[in-house]
């Protein structure tokens, strides 16, 4: 039997003070039902966790995009968001951070919203008012707004230290409250013009990628909400409690912490989105769907990309989508069919191999 | 902002990794009666890979907090991609 069962066993004999007899016959009871509970080999399982999971699917909200309790958060939740989990996008639609904090910091309000204003990502055009283009002069005018710089906090040295960073070939200087950009060659109004949109997007601070902060209060701490997701840079951080911190972007989590990590995070936010919506869905099913995404180490989406497209089988491909172009793509490949799955048995009217279908006779002829 | 030196193991999301000496692996798969190829693979370079210097061949042993089971244990071969 397993160590949890074991174990909340004797904790339950201990609270109801059962005898040792008593508790033989809870074991001898329990392995009964456990057997019992067994799938037999040969089980369709993969058919099961898809009707458990698509049944309460139809259930679900087609469109939501939720604002996330009282916060001004908007977070993709409900059907959009399990397509968007098992067809493994790229990037999620609202990419989002949860971010906890260490002990040290984590009672304390202002602290928290000073380490947030450090995380969220400041760029050029948040702090100016325009970006204007000189056409006469041949240079390009940042128009900083003072209101906006006070409120982020950033130094005047800090804009112009990055904008040289970044804008090495050409002049910067500081006027008053601009600052101009005199490209050093000659440039036709066309470059301007790409120069104005580059520098509007220069990075003056923070994490690349986080665009909003939220500190929320939890239990009795406080942690920081995001948008936008940046795992690798937001870990490294001093304050940050990486062990905890995590993101809505499945992809992201194996790039930085594996596979195995990716698999745990697809089931959390498989689990937490049907959760969400008031649905039950057992555990189970969610694990396999997770086990068979990462089983080749990356992540599989359940589409004809993925896993689907993956099959052995020409047969179980063409009944999934496009049937046409597997076919053809098959046929110039000379693939050979060894009818080994069920999808093709059905189609052929054979027995499927599932369940008792799954042994095959095979007589030994007497010498 | 600090660099310091991260334990990825250390995570929520990531379980106990341990790569397998030879006699185990061939353990396991007469347990199993599987040939390497059959196992579930994970790639030479992730993370966890580079962090224990596994190699490709190398079969990696992974113990999951499981919510139903209390305690998996999973085997992941590694593989070049």
């Amino acid at each position: 039997m397993n160590l949890k069962i074991i174990s909340e066993l004797d904790r339950i004999s201990e609270e109801k003070k059962l005898t040792k007899e008593q508790k033989e016959k809870v074991i001898e009871e329990l392995r009964k039902r456990i057997e019992e509970a067994k799938l037999q080999p040969g089980e369709a399982i993969g058919v099961i966790s898809a009707q458990s999971i698509g049944e309460p699917g139809t259930q679900m909200t087609m469109k939501t995009k939720h604002f996330a309790g009282v916060t001004e958060m908007n977070v993709t939740l409900g059907l959009p968001r399990l397509i968007e989990i098992f067809d493994a996008r790229r990037t999620p639609s609202t990419p989002t951070m949860t971010i906890y904090l260490n002990q040290k910091y984590a009672n304390n309000e202002s602290i928290v919203r000073k380490i947030a204003s450090r995380i969220l990502e400041i760029k050029l055009e948040d702090i100016v008012n325009e970006v204007s283009i000189d056409l006469v002069n041949l240079r390009i005018e940042v128009e900083i707004n003072t209101k906006k710089v006070k409120m982020y906090g950033v130094k005047k040295d800090e804009v112009l230290e990055s904008l040289k960073k970044v804008l090495k070939k050409h002049n910067v200087s500081i006027r008053e409250k601009k600052i101009i950009i005199k490209p050093s060659k000659k440039v036709d109004v066309r470059e301007l013009y790409r120069l104005r949109s580059k520098i509007r997007e220069i990075h003056i601070r923070g994490i690349p990628g986080i665009s909003q902060v939220l500190p929320v209060q939890k239990g009795n701490e406080w942690i920081i909400k995001t948008a936008g997701s940046n795992l690798k840079e937001v870990i490294k951080m001093e304050e940050v409690d990486y062990t905890r911190t995590i993101t809505n972007d499945i992809h992201e989590v194996q790039r930085v912490l594996g596979i195995e990590a990716a698999r745990n995070a697809i089931i959390n936010e498989a689990l937490s989105t049907l959760k969400e919506q008031g649905l039950d869905v057992d555990i189970r099913h969610i694990m396999l769907i997770a086990d068979t995404m990462t089983n080749t180490g990356v992540i599989k989406g359940i589409s004809r990309y993925g896993i689907t497209g993956e099959k052995l089988s020409v047969l179980a491909r063409a009944s999934f989508e496009v049937p046409l172009k597997h076919l053809f793509d098959a046929s110039c490949h000379l693939e050979i069919d060894d009818l080994r799955s069920v999808v093709e048995n059905v189609m052929i009217n054979q027995p499927v191999p599932i369940g008792t279908g799954i042994l095959k006779l095979v007589v030994k002829p007497e010498k | 902002m600090e660099k310091k030196k991260l334990d990825l193991f250390a995570h929520i999301w990531v379980p106990k990794h341990r790569i397998m000496s030879e006699e185990e692996k061939e353990e396991l798969l007469k347990k199993y009666n599987i040939t390497l190829q059959q196992l579930p693979r994970i790639l030479v370079n992730d993370p966890i890979c580079k962090e224990l210097k596994a190699k490709v061949g190398d079969v990696i042993e992974i113990e999951r907090d499981s919510p139903t089971a209390g305690k998996a244990m999973y085997y992941r071969v590694v593989v070049l991609e």
